[in-house]
């Protein structure tokens, strides 16, 4: 398929992966606004998530302080901010638009019709309806996956596709992880008000169930980083999204992938075979930041090996 | 013809007549052919109709079938207007319109053919040549340049219009980029989701299948050499306003949609960039101007073409559809001879006349504009898309004066036309169903043979008198019904 082509639909997905992610943070955050923390906790929080994602940097040029409302409408509901939700949900209508003849028209016409009731959504929403704007983020992006495996052909618009969501489902696991534990909030002696701030990161993406199933033990934040991080049964977890990305990555190699494939083998292998303790040994957000450097070369690699055109040196 | 006997038709000097209704007669009485639409519609409450044109809206919308029109704050998105009355040509005029659009279309192959080798019509003083090599539409580069059958426009959009004497006329062969077809297919699509009944009801002649002889046709035409050839669809990008057509056609015959970038020239061959590495392109049926196609040999400026590109097609390695260089046939200026192409070419008398056209750089002709602009039309030679025009009878005293002056100054830019009194067709407006002037665009395939879907483009001018029926002044469109021959 043509280069572009590939390119447009690896930040498809990508993008619309991230809208998801970035409301399952936001949810993170309404829920544990519930909980009965001291108000500079909450804002700690918000600066760890801003610092998690890279935009601390952008929020501070256009605001003087972080306040829960402002951070909600910059990471949620702002144009300028290329990271908000309803920037990703444009991002990911336009490079599908670009290759809309690639898509199914039923996956085509989902992420237009998302695109389009997103603009009619703005930051003065009461309370209630946040909320419910979260819900409906997750609630399409479920959709498009959902008609993405039923309706694309099993070929290589669907590999890239994958590439692009397990990616940034591999990253964006291992950044929700590094905002909890950057939050020093996360980390109190009091045990049951720490238990209950992971439990909210596990709701928040869908995965307390599954932990209450696996561990079947208190929630503590170790338990809960090494199940969304080395577990290869959790969709969530960056075990699993490397397996896949693995596998797709395979089906579309080329004459000058070899490296590329070597290297996505090499870290899946580190989760697939290494222990959680020795991989943690130098502190765990040492271990995301690793990771995630690791993860950005392979996207770079990606990009030179198949989306940067093959022709043109 | 260099110097045509000047009489203008009684149409020039009388003005506009009353319009051709396409579905009622002089007595308000439906035609035959339109009996059981009227019938049906005449039982449909208003509501019902509102309903299902707000319901049409709300799917383009879904679908994408939109102009994007990006300015500064935000981003809009624009439909064309739909209509959900369709337009009813009965079979036998189709048959006629279809063998009349074959002949010209053919005529003007050979034309195009003549005037890049022999110019045999120039030496036989049929078209002056000074209006042919003086041309910015012609392309000295396609001389002695052979192409693939000898066909030069693959696929071609002319525009129909009714004249009130009840004869269709063309106003203008569209040669070089036609658009619109994509609307023929989807307001088709659109009326068989919004009306299932009628079409159970009346047989109707399918246009579905558009895409599938485009693409037999885009085959038939790749060099010589190549058995499984290679086709793309060439698009300026998403951000054309026609870019829903490039993608929907190349989506609908499942070939790539390709940009200039993903295009290069290696060894006097082309090839697109893709994720396994290169791959050769046959045939590309390309929807950007000549000016841009190659930055080499044309506008360097262009960074939607493909530097090198006219080597490659020079040395017969790439078919381009349609061809470099057609513009010399469907300019304004060339227009008037095309009935005498026709027996030049065909020794055939036209089957679609010409709408009446004075040529001003004709003194005669001139002379008789410049008395009568209140009752014409004038058009800009290289004017497009309903702009640069003057409707005497529509226009203010000051308009008139403007374009006097601007005539005068360059009476060789212009042509003049009587302004005819296209037919209506009834429309469903905000107020009800009224009459509102049409066209109708059909598209001519040209390849191993020649090919028409039966129907077409019907454009619709939705303002109240308007004569404009461009999309980029207020036109909408219809779905456009052939009735089947047997059994309807």
């Amino acid at each position: 398929m043509l280069s572009r082509t590939a390119d447009h639909l690896y930040w498809m997905s990508r993008y619309q992966e991230r809208a998801e992610s970035t409301a399952r943070m936001l949810d993170a955050h309404a829920r544990l606004s519930l909980l009965p923390r001291p108000p500079e906790a909450v804002l700690q929080g918000w600066t760890a998530t801003l610092v998690s994602l890279g935009m601390e940097e952008t929020y501070n040029e256009q605001h003087d302080e972080v306040t829960a409302r402002s951070a909600f409408d910059f990471l949620a509901f702002d144009t300028t901010n290329s990271g908000s939700i309803v920037s990703c949900l444009r991002a990911t209508r336009e490079n599908a638009r670009a290759v809309r003849g690639t898509l199914t028209s039923e996956l085509w016409e989902t992420l237009n019709t998302t695109y389009l009731e997103s603009r009619a959504i703005s930051a003065d929403l009461p309370e209630a309806a946040r909320r419910e704007f979260l819900e409906w983020v997750k609630y399409r992006s479920h959709i498009a996956r959902g008609i993405t495996s039923s309706t694309m052909p099993r070929d290589e618009a669907l590999c890239f596709t994958r590439i692009g969501t397990y990616l940034e489902r591999a990253d964006n696991t291992s950044r929700m992880l590094e905002a909890r534990w950057r939050d020093p909030g996360g980390q109190g002696e009091r045990l049951n008000e720490e238990a209950s701030e992971w439990a909210v990161l596990l709701r928040a993406m869908s995965a307390f169930e599954t932990y209450r199933r696996i561990c079947r033990a208190q929630v503590t934040p170790k338990q809960v980083t090494e199940l969304l991080l080395m577990r290869d049964d959790v969709p969530q977890a960056v075990h699993r999204c490397l397996a896949e990305l693995q596998r797709d990555l395979k089906t579309v190699g080329n004459n000058r992938s070899d490296e590329t494939l070597r290297r996505a083998g090499e870290l899946h292998a580190q989760f697939h075979y290494g222990l959680f303790d020795e991989l943690a040994a130098d502190g765990i957000t040492v271990l995301l930041d690793r990771f995630q450097s690791r993860l950005r070369d392979l996207g770079q690699r990606i990009a030179e090996d198949f989306l940067v055109p093959l022709g043109a040196e | 013809m260099l110097n045509p006997t000047f009489a203008p038709s009684s149409a020039a000097d009388t003005g506009p007549a009353t319009p051709y209704d396409e579905m009622l007669d002089a007595s308000n009485q439906p035609r035959p052919h339109c009996r059981p639409y009227q019938a049906w519609l005449a039982a449909q409450p208003a509501d019902v109709l509102t309903a299902k044109r707000a319901e049409a809206d709300a799917i383009f919308h879904r679908v994408g079938i939109t102009f994007a029109v990006y300015g500064e704050g935000g981003d809009t998105e624009r439909l064309i207007p739909f209509d959900i009355i369709p337009r009813i040509i009965p079979q036998d005029e189709w048959r006629t319109l279809e063998t009349g659009l074959k002949q010209r279309v053919r005529t003007l192959n050979a034309f195009i053919h003549d005037i890049y080798h022999d110019q045999n019509i120039l030496k036989a003083g049929i078209v002056p040549t000074e209006h042919i090599l003086g041309n910015a539409q012609y392309r000295p580069e396609m001389q002695g340049i052979d192409v693939p059958g000898g066909i030069y426009a693959h696929i071609a959009g002319v525009d129909v219009v009714r004249s009130h004497d009840g004869l269709y006329r063309v106003l203008e062969d569209n040669l070089r980029v036609p658009s619109g077809v994509s609307y023929m297919i989807e307001n088709r699509r659109m009326m068989m989701r919004l009306f299932p009944e009628l079409f159970a009801q009346q047989s109707i002649e399918p246009v579905g299948h558009y895409p599938d002889v485009l693409l037999d046709n885009l085959r038939s035409v790749a060099h010589g050499s190549v058995s499984d050839p290679t086709v793309v669809v060439l698009t300026p990008g998403a951000f054309n306003s026609a870019y829903f057509e490039h993608a929907f056609l190349a989506q609908q015959m499942g070939v790539e949609l390709v940009e200039g970038q993903d295009l290069f020239v290696r060894d006097d061959m082309l090839y697109m960039r893709t994720t396994r590495g290169p791959q050769r392109v046959d045939v590309i049926y390309r929807r950007i101007d000549d000016d841009f196609l190659d930055p080499l040999a044309f506008r360097d400026d262009s960074m939607l073409g493909v530097p090198g590109l006219l080597t490659v097609y020079r040395a017969g390695h790439v078919t381009i559809c349609n061809a470099i260089g057609t513009g010399i046939a469907d300019d304004k200026s060339v227009y008037p001879y095309v009935p005498d192409m026709v027996k030049f070419y065909l020794g055939e008398e036209a089957i679609i006349q010409n709408v009446e056209t004075f040529m001003l750089r004709n003194p005669q002709h001139l002379e008789y504009t410049l008395a009568n602009l209140p009752k014409l039309v004038v058009k800009e030679v290289h004017g497009a898309g309903g702009y640069g025009m003057l409707i005497g009878p529509a226009a203010t005293q000051a308009e008139i004066e403007d374009f006097r002056g601007r005539i005068k100054a360059y009476p060789e830019r212009y042509i003049a036309q009587p302004t005819l009194a296209l037919s209506t067709s009834p429309t469903f407006g905000p107020l009800g169903i009224a009459p509102r002037h049409i066209d109708l665009r059909p598209f001519v395939l040209s390849g191993k043979d020649i090919t028409i879907v039966p129907g077409g483009l019907t454009r619709v001018a939705l303002r109240e008198g308007s004569l404009i029926v461009n999309s980029s002044q207020g036109g909408g469109t219809k779905d456009t019904w052939v009735l089947a021959g047997v059994g309807s």
